[in-house]
Order: structure tokens, then C-alpha cells, then sequence
């Protein structure tokens, strides 16, 4: 019961602020009150349209198949099955850091995982749908065309040090 | 946003008729976790308008540098790098402060930086790729932020 109540605390108590600085005219109040009302209308005005694309987004892509494909190939194919995997990706670096380690385990190459991992943090589409609405889609292309050239770059590098450090991804990690 | 909710109702559309079981499903899964999210989403709003009363436009303005663009690109990577703020409370957080003066370069180090480093996460990619190889990724995330930051302050003509 309380559990199901907490989120709604700071709204309550918000609640009762407000009202309160209204009926005693509190100036601070009422003042981060207009705050409250310009900013709920600029950022909640997308986001349920972003929501109803997680939603379509979540049924129609299958993981498993991604998965397979990322796992045979090699090469620049692989770096495009890293891609389109990332892009898929919901739930941040957390989640990556285990598929990461699985496919790793299935015989993909360091490359693809370094690849894999450094593009998730870049090209979620949910994250990029936000940026795209609040910042422009210059703000957010700029970033997309200059970060994966150079993490393709980073990727291939890292893989190809590491080689000859006879690198291993940790083996014993205790699953969460 | 009006493209954005046409692109939208088409695309549930589209989903419905190919299956309808998908589509009925698409939109379940949406309009749950908007629900879910929306005391978040509020909680936010309610904390950042409560913040930005106490810190004004031009004390953010003085901390993120209008004047010098270079040093409030620093504490724009500082505070990425440090905090983890999802995207969807990172992003809208932008949007303000886009409104209030602050400029790309030093919000695109912001974002940038909370994307691609991440010191709060820091353990568990330690526990997979080892202290050494987390390192070298976080420090590239860094560089790669003030790149990032870099170009975009160019092409918005704001460092030129």
C-alpha cells in the first residue's frame, strides 16, 4: 500500500503548497507554481506520442533474431547486426553489459562487442526520439554522425590492442 | 509534434490491420508504461520547478557560460559524467535550459557526457570488461563528448 502511494508523495505535498501559497497569497509559491504549469506543458506534450512508439516498437522487433545473426557474422556486418541491435536496445548500458557478455560466450568477436556496447549508448531510439523532440534533429544527427565513425574507429582499435594482450572477457561473473 | 502524432496513429493503424492482435497489443504496452512513468515524469517537474525558482537565468547562465562557452562546456561534461539521469528526465531538462540561454555546445556536452561515461556504472562494467578496459572505454567517452560538443557548437555557429 505504501509502495503504491510513494510516488504520489511529492505531488501530494505539492499539492497542498500550492494551495495553501494560493489562499494565502505566498508569492515564492505562487511563483513556482507558474513554473510548474509552463514546464508541464513543454515537455509532457510529447511524451505520450513517444510512449505509443516504445509500445509498437517493444511487440514488433524480435531480440532473439538479432541476437543470431550478430553471433555468426564478423566484419563489416557484424558492425551493422552491432548497430541494429544498439538501436533496438531499451533499458540502458546495464542491460548491455550482459547481452554483451552473451554473445561474447556465443563467439562473437571483441570488435562487434566493443562496438555493440559503445553504440547502445548512442542510438536508442526512445533516447534519440526525446532528443529529437526537445533539441532538434540537427542537435541529435550532428551527434550520430560524429560519434559513430569515430566509435567504429575506437572499437576496431581497442579489439586489435587487446588481441595481442591475449584479452579475455572475465568469465566467472556471477549472474544478476 | 504535428507529424510526430499523425506518424504515430498511422503507425498503430498500419500495426492493427497487419495483425490485429500486435496492434491492440502495441498500444497496451504503450499506454502502460505512460502511466507507469507519468508520476515520474510529474515528480520531475515538480523538482525542477521548485529548483530553477531558487536558481535563477542568470546564475545557470553564469555556471553554464555564456560568456565563456569553453568553461561551461567543462561543467557541462562534469555533471554528465558524474550524474545518471535517464534520457527521458535528461532530455525535456535540456529543453529548458535551451530555453533559458543555455547554449548547444554546452547542453550537447551534457548529454553527451551522461550517455557515454558513466561512473555510476562504473562497477558493473569493471566486473565485466575489467578495471583496465573500462577505463579506456570511459575515458573515450569523455573525449568523445567534448568532440561531440565540439562539432555541434560549430554547426550551430555558436563557437564561430
Amino acid at each position: 500500500m505504501i509502495k503504491k502511494i510513494k510516488p504520489f508523495i511529492p505531488m501530494i505535498l505539492f499539492g497542498i503548497f500550492i494551495l495553501i501559497s494560493n489562499l494565502t497569497n505566498f508569492q515564492p509559491g505562487i511563483d513556482i507554481f507558474q513554473n510548474f504549469l509552463k514546464f508541464s506543458k513543454s515537455m509532457l506534450k510529447f511524451i505520450p506520442a513517444i510512449f505509443m512508439i516504445l509500445g509498437l516498437f517493444e511487440v514488433w522487433t524480435n531480440r532473439a533474431i538479432i541476437e543470431k545473426h550478430l553471433g555468426e557474422e564478423s566484419g563489416i556486418k557484424g558492425y551493422f547486426w552491432a548497430l541494429v541491435l544498439s538501436v533496438s536496445m531499451i533499458g540502458g548500458l546495464h542491460v548491455a553489459f550482459p547481452i554483451a557478455y552473451s554473445l561474447y560466450k556465443k563467439g562473437a568477436s571483441l570488435k562487434v562487442i566493443f562496438a555493440y556496447i559503445t553504440f547502445t549508448t548512442v542510438c536508442r531510439v526512445p533516447m534519440n526520439l526525446f532528443e529529437i523532440s526537445f533539441m532538434g534533429i540537427k542537435f541529435t544527427l550532428v551527434r550520430l554522425l560524429v560519434s559513430i565513425p569515430l566509435m567504429l574507429i575506437f572499437s576496431q582499435v581497442l579489439s586489435k590492442y587487446l588481441s595481442t594482450k591475449n584479452y579475455k572477457m572475465k568469465i566467472n561473473v556471477t549472474e544478476e | 509534434m504535428f507529424y510526430l502524432y499523425g506518424f504515430v496513429i498511422l503507425a498503430l493503424i498500419v500495426s492493427y490491420l497487419i495483425n490485429n492482435q500486435k496492434g491492440k497489443k502495441s498500444f497496451k504496452i504503450g499506454s502502460k508504461k505512460l502511466i507507469k512513468n507519468l508520476p515520474i515524469f510529474f515528480n520531475m517537474i515538480i523538482l525542477v520547478s521548485i529548483t530553477l525558482y531558487f536558481i535563477t537565468d542568470d546564475l545557470i547562465i553564469k555556471f553554464l557560460g555564456e560568456g565563456n562557452i569553453i568553461e561551461g562546456l567543462l561543467f557541462g561534461v562534469s555533471a554528465g559524467s558524474i550524474t545518471l539521469m535517464p534520457g527521458f528526465i535528461a532530455f525535456p531538462l535540456s529543453g529548458v535550459l535551451l530555453e533559458k540561454g543555455v547554449t548547444y555546445t554546452v547542453l550537447a556536452g551534457f548529454t553527451n557526457s551522461l550517455m557515454l561515461v558513466g561512473i555510476m556504472t562504473f562497477p558493473i562494467e569493471r566486473k565485466y570488461f575489467g578495471t583496465k578496459v573500462a577505463i579506456i572505454r570511459n575515458v573515450f567517452g569523455v573525449i568523445l563528448a567534448l568532440i561531440v560538443a565540439l562539432v555541434t557548437g560549430i554547426v550551430f555557429g555558436e563557437l564561430i
